[in-house]
């Protein structure tokens, strides 16, 4: 493990890279992976918004947003997508969740 | 002010992924949500607890905006030095940078930050009328140090320092209403929602923010470990508390009360709680009059709430 | 510089040198000896004699806490207490120096609980004297009102960036009124100077995290930088001082020595007391005792090479500490002159005096004096000493 160096540490503790923790990995925390099947999803946001994890990777360039996948370095493997995903409730899943091969 | 999502997406992700926060925690994504609403323009305070903590490992931070942590017992007396500080520095033109539009203070704690150990500072930071909100992200135990009862613990509920066990049956009290504390204090806006409603949350965070003056959120966080419940499930759970009348969905504005939602047929709070293993106990023989005490004070209190809906109509 | 000459309580005199730095933010919560400085500050808010806004918390915990959020905001802050407020506060008076936030703190030395008492002693100050505040310790109303004046620049220093607390006995300086030279307004905001923030939580293009987890891999390294400030803080507060000097031709060391050239026989003292001492020196001295005075002005940080330098050689020296440190070898002043003087061969004796603000009078200081002679001559007495105690 590298460390920062101490010139690198600023005055009383205090973080000034803001969001850095977005380098931080806890996908590798996974069991359990969400799998997007394109086909069957309604890009309704719900696994966006219920994500606790920042992790659905949406394209908002468009009209209306679309659900382009997982981010896999965040993904914990929780399953709230695949819980909340509308059309799995129809028997259409957009999201699966999978025993992840490592 | 309706919200949609579409909307929601259009704004800047403020909780980067990364946080440490548990698989399944519907706490982080409370702060997600709120964020989403809030905006860059926002210094965020938090109480030592699960939502500080896994957002903040040195060398990392997990938030975009201005972020400030002291102790366990002080965030509201902590957001609210650094509000006033924002309107003297402002009067004299001392503000790092001109700014247009709204600042806001948001205040976060857990429940044993909120209604335990931080209701004084919380007290005096709504009476004195900080222009802040105060979001308690309520799980119902002091889940960061081990899933302690707090006064936010339902009655029944197994916890490390109630326990059930041959002659005791998880935590004797029921919890306490700090939502209605909060009422009393007559600040503009106070109320309750869950992370699964997210439409009524974005709603009541935009209220809360666009107020002069205080305002107290206080949101239902299902959380996996303490409840023991499989972690993909956790907005359901919120999403049963309240179609079973336990987390009612409400606001009280001006000292007005509105359910923003009343279900139809109010679920059995068996149903809720046979999904948690907190609760697993009380369905064991023996236990029947722990259940019907846990129904029958549900029921009054949201007989209660309707009546004060009724009351305060205008 | 021309000064007024004003006849004021320290409390009063505290509040027009706070006045003075046009803090932006003040936090308050009432207790005795404290409150009487925060209604004079009250009033010149009141009277729009300062733009500060007043945080009118509901306990002092909140007060430091405030504080504290508004010094990571970037606003010059302020708040003072006593006694039993300073223990309530003591968790977040760590906070304030690790996050090395520049608050200044007026602490009225009263007694600790209990059982409870309101007069002066030091055992308030000194339960926080390892928290990491720079500590000043005030003999009358003036250097309480130089101190409150000099503490902004010293703890706001870019190279020092740390709270400072002005101390000043309770009732004996707070609620006296006594003669004392005051800069004008401007003169002292021009001294002062106009705040700096070294970050601000207030600035939503360059966020900040303060106060983040930090465990085992860098709390340390955080502590090591902390640390290493504290050597730098001397040479700071030497030279606040010297400019503080030249300004009001009041010039103030880490100690004040009093009768001390030739010295064989020194007392070493804080605050109020040293006054007191300083009677009583001039009678022995009359009489041709060689008696001198050490007055610790910056008890944090400890003065310990000018200390160790301005005891060296002497025949006897007394400390006096108006705290206990129950169970420990002596009062705190005493464990850290002894420990200062280490490898010299001069006596040193306790005496812990004024505790709960007994009186403490000549018959005290003569006792003392009287005693040196004695360890002077190769008497070995008893170590730690309790005067003015009835038996």
């Amino acid at each position: 493990m590298s460390f920062l160096k101490n010139s690198e540490l600023h005055e009383g503790g205090i973080i000034r890279e803001a969001g850095n923790a977005h380098d931080y990995q806890t996908g590798d925390w996974r069991t359990f992976v969400p799998q997007f099947v394109e086909e069957n999803c309604i890009h309704c946001m719900f696994c966006w918004i219920y994500c606790p994890d920042s992790a659905i990777d949406i394209d908002t360039s468009g009209d209306k947003p679309k659900m382009k996948g997982i981010i896999l370095d965040h993904c914990k493997g929780c399953g709230i997508c695949a819980t909340e995903c509308p059309p799995a409730k129809k028997g259409k899943a957009a999201l699966v969740m999978v025993r992840e091969e490592k | 002010m309706a919200v949609n999502l579409k909307q929601l997406t259009q704004h800047e992700e403020l909780l980067t992924g990364g946080h440490r926060a548990c698989a399944g925690c519907t706490g982080s994504n409370i702060l997600r949500q709120i964020m989403l609403t809030a905006g860059q323009n926002t210094v965020v305070g938090g109480a030592t607890g699960c939502m500080e903590v896994v957002t903040t490992i040195f060398p990392y931070t997990a938030w975009r905006t201005s972020f400030i942590h002291s102790a366990f017992e002080n965030c509201a007396a902590t957001v609210s030095g650094a509000e006033t500080a924002y309107r003297a520095l402002k009067k004299r033109g001392d503000l790092p940078r001109e700014e247009t539009g709204r600042k806001n203070f948001i205040a976060f704690g857990g429940d044993g930050g909120t209604y335990d150990i931080g209701l004084q500072s919380l007290s005096g930071a709504m009476e004195r009328g900080h222009n802040m909100v105060y979001v308690c992200y309520d799980n119902e135990a002091y889940m960061n140090t081990g899933i302690q009862r707090s006064s936010a613990t339902p009655l029944g509920a197994f916890t490390s320092t109630a326990p059930a066990g041959k002659v005791k049956q998880g935590k004797e009290q029921n919890r306490k209403d700090l939502t209605k504390i909060m009422v009393a204090h007559n600040i503009p806006y106070v109320a309750q929602t869950t992370p699964f409603h997210w439409k009524d949350l974005a709603t009541k965070v935009e209220k809360a923010l666009a107020v002069d003056g205080p305002a107290f959120l206080n949101i239902l966080m299902p959380c996996p470990v303490g409840w023991h419940f499989d972690t993909a499930i956790g907005m359901q759970l919120a999403k049963e508390a309240v179609e079973s009348n336990f987390w009612p969905l409400f606001e009280v504005e001006n000292g007005v009360y509105k359910i923003n939602q009343k279900p139809k047929e109010r679920s059995p709070m068996e149903n809720w709680m046979k999904q948690q293993g907190r609760f697993k106990h009380l369905f064991r023989p023996g236990n029947e009059a722990i259940l019907e005490n846990i129904q029958t004070y549900v029921d009054e209190q949201w007989e209660k709430l309707l009546k004060l809906e009724e009351m305060t109509a205008k | 510089m021309e000064q007024k000459l004003v006849a004021l309580s320290g409390n009063e005199a505290v509040a027009y040198a706070f006045k003075q730095a046009r803090p932006h933010v003040a936090s308050a919560f009432p207790i005795t000896p404290q409150t009487e400085m925060m209604h004079k500050f009250a009033e010149f808010v009141a009277n729009g004699e300062t733009e500060t806004e007043m945080i009118l918390v509901e306990s002092e915990h909140s007060a430091m806490s405030a504080a504290v959020g508004s010094a990571a905001a970037g606003a010059r802050t302020f708040t003072a207490t006593s006694s039993a407020g300073f223990a309530l506060m003591w968790e977040i008076v760590y906070v304030a120096a690790s996050l090395r936030l520049p608050i200044c703190m007026a602490l009225v030395n009263r007694a600790l609980s209990g059982n409870i008492n309101i007069h002066c002693d030091h055992s308030d100050s000194m339960g926080g004297r390892d928290a990491g505040w720079i500590h000043l310790f005030s003999e009358n109303a003036q250097e309480s009102y130089d101190n409150a004046v000099m503490a902004w620049r010293i703890g706001e220093h870019m190279d020092v960036r740390l709270p400072v607390m002005v101390n000043y006995d309770g009732f004996i300086i707070s609620h006296t009124a006594d003669a004392l030279h005051m800069l004008p307004d401007d003169a002292a905001y021009d001294f002062i100077g106009k705040y700096k923030h070294a970050y601000t939580l207030l600035d939503p293009e360059n966020p900040v995290t303060v106060g983040p987890l930090d465990l085992t891999d860098y709390y340390f390294e955080h502590k090591a930088s902390q640390l290493a400030t504290y050597e730098r803080v001397p040479g700071i507060v030497q030279s606040v001082s010297e400019e503080f000097g030249a300004l009001t031709g009041r010039t103030y060391q880490f100690c004040e020595e009093y009768a001390m050239d030739d010295a064989e026989l020194v007392i070493v003292v804080l605050g109020s007391s040293a006054g007191t001492c300083k009677d009583v020196i001039d009678e022995y001295r009359e009489k041709g005792v060689k008696v001198g005075l050490l007055k610790i002005r910056m008890f944090r940080p400890f003065p310990v090479q000018m200390i160790a330098e301005k005891l060296a050689g002497r025949k006897a020296v007394a400390v006096l500490d108006r705290s206990a440190s129950f169970g420990g070898q002596g009062g705190p002043v005493f464990m850290e002159t002894r420990s200062a003087m280490y490898g010299q061969q001069v006596p040193v004796n306790n005496y812990i005096y004024g505790l709960g603000g007994r009186d403490f009078d000549l018959h005290q200081v003569e006792e003392v004096i009287d005693d040196l002679q004695k360890v002077a001559a190769g008497e070995e007495l008893q170590l730690i000493n309790l005067l003015g105690i009835r038996s």
